[in-house]
């Protein structure tokens, strides 16, 4: 696909990005504990298959299943050394299922670990591990890159600031993850929303917004106060509330349905991209497509 | 200001620098160890507490304190060890096996350090075996366990029949917490107790050891 994303925001176009990639492969065989991405040397043609039944549900942006895919995380399993084989791996796998239809997106995540002085961990060595996982997407040719799911404001630089250098000319996504107190929205960092949004632009991020959560209906609330904070286009990725345990499985309680409802709502605040987190499926994204192309008709 | 309400004074606002030499004055001083630690550093820290659970301040604040506390105790811990003072008790933490997610489980052991209790951090991705081994070996007699994750949460049961069957259940007892696990949920699994956060983990841990005593 062509690389015209922004220029398809720029011009007022609503998309659909997709939904869950780790509750999937938990229901495809993954057991709890296993490193999600280890599926990406041993499952690819699962993950062309989450790829494929998001495509057909609608979404325009299919990420790769490299959330946890930066040395430093992987190091947790064994699996640092394969950073590069990994994350082409991923790349390959959905490019296969969309082709040129759909913006393959690369997925970035915390480093899971804790930078100084509050932690122990250099933030070189983050931006260092963060630049490596990003290059080796950006040569697997991903269209745009998502630095997702971050608590920590200077961890979220340091990945978009790496994402800047290695893949200068991709628009770079940047979203967080925010919990309600009674003061407002904030990470468990401390971080609020306009603070977040000026801060991820500064370092070079073209998309910004939230992701996961505590459900659709927060969502509302902090979909407003981003699309309030910052000019760039806002990107909302809402889990399917939180899950609950039921025997061994986590189940997750909004329907497609309840999330287009709040979707809608998140839309009319100003929010360029609509997609799910944890808990949605193929089913949140089609109904989320239908939202979507109904706002466009209504424009059109 | 005396030395030890200076000592909660630079350690609730981080400064492990500050924490250090005032720690060095009150030994120097001839205060107690025993006193440095009740009303300097673990007077200190359960006011970070409160205001964390407050929403008055946020994690850095608190990790900020916490390595100013560790600062404090370094230096006072051959000390204590001479005034032979009896820790608050022992307790062997970790986050369950197949969750890596240990920022909530580290709370929970900088709160148990900050209120005096001996500490064993078996880290994240913890075995049930591994807890159990653990709290025998070291004579703990609480296990606190901490999962992120809903698909984690049943490990925190296993660590709980394994007691059973070792015939350690009673002898050692179990605390759970993390964002998904509930009261209901603990006391599905047999837990003896849970922690809403890590404040009340400090509270809960207490009972725990008080009915073991």
């Amino acid at each position: 696909m062509t690389n015209n994303l922004l220029t398809r925001l720029a011009g007022g176009e609503i998309l659909v990005a997709d939904g869950a990639m780790g509750s999937m492969l938990l229901a495809s065989g993954l057991a709890a504990g296993d490193c999600p991405e280890s599926f990406n040397l041993t499952r690819t043609e699962l993950l062309s298959e989450i790829a494929r039944r998001y495509l057909e549900a609608g979404a325009d942006i299919v990420q790769t299943n490299t959330f946890g895919g930066s040395p430093l995380k992987l190091a947790g399993y064994g699996l640092d050394d394969q950073t590069e084989a990994i994350n082409s791996a991923a790349v390959v796998a959905v490019r296969e299922a969309v082709a040129d239809r759909a913006y393959v997106c690369g997925s970035c995540g915390p480093c899971g670990h804790t930078l100084l002085p509050y932690g122990d961990t250099e933030p070189e060595s983050v931006f260092l591990s963060f630049r490596r996982q990003l290059a080796a997407l950006a040569s697997a040719g991903v269209d745009v890159l998502c630095i997702e799911t971050m608590i920590d404001l200077e961890e979220a630089k340091l990945a978009v600031r790496a994402a800047r250098e290695v893949a200068p000319d991709l628009p770079i996504m940047a979203t967080m993850t925010f919990d309600r107190i009674p003061r407002g929205y904030f990470t468990i960092m401390g971080t609020d929303i306009p603070t977040a949004a000026a801060e991820l632009a500064r370092a070079g991020a073209d998309i910004v917004g939230s992701n996961c959560g505590n459900g659709s209906e927060r969502m509302v609330e902090i979909a407003q106060e981003f699309c309030a904070s910052t000019e760039l286009p806002v990107l909302i990725q809402s889990n399917a509330g939180l899950p609950e345990l039921v025997g061994d499985r986590a189940v997750y309680n909004e329907t497609p349905d309840f999330l287009a409802g709040s979707a809608a709502r998140i839309l009319d605040a100003g929010v360029r991209i609509v997609g799910g987190c944890c808990g949605t499926t193929p089913d949140h994204i089609r109904a989320l497509r239908e939202l979507a192309d109904r706002c466009a008709e209504r424009k059109g | 200001m005396n030395v030890l309400s200076e000592i909660a004074a630079q350690l609730q606002k981080g400064d492990n620098n500050r924490v250090l030499e005032l720690t060095r004055d009150a030994i120097a001083q001839q205060v107690p160890a025993a006193a440095i630690l009740d009303d300097g550093l673990i007077a200190g820290m359960r006011v970070v507490g409160e205001q964390f659970r407050n929403h008055e301040i946020f994690l850095p604040d608190v990790l900020l304190a916490a390595r100013a506390m560790y600062a404090g105790l370094e230096e006072i811990k051959p000390l204590l060890e001479g005034e032979s003072i009896p820790s608050a008790g022992k307790a062997v933490i970790g986050t369950v096996q197949g969750d890596l997610h240990d920022i909530g489980k580290n709370l929970v052991g900088i709160m148990l350090r900050g209120a005096g209790f001996e500490v064993i951090d078996l880290g994240s991705d913890v075995a049930p075996a591994t807890f159990v081994d653990a709290a025998e070996q070291e004579g703990a007699t609480v296990i606190g366990m901490s999962a992120l994750l809903t698909t984690t949460m049943p490990v925190m049961g296993k660590v709980v029949t394994l007691l059973e069957d070792r015939g350690l259940k009673g002898k050692i007892r179990t605390v759970v917490g993390g964002a998904p696990v509930s009261a209901e949920f603990a006391r599905e699994i047999g837990a003896d107790a849970h922690a809403f956060d890590g404040v009340s983990a400090v509270d809960r841990v207490r009972d725990l050891i008080d009915k073991a005593k």
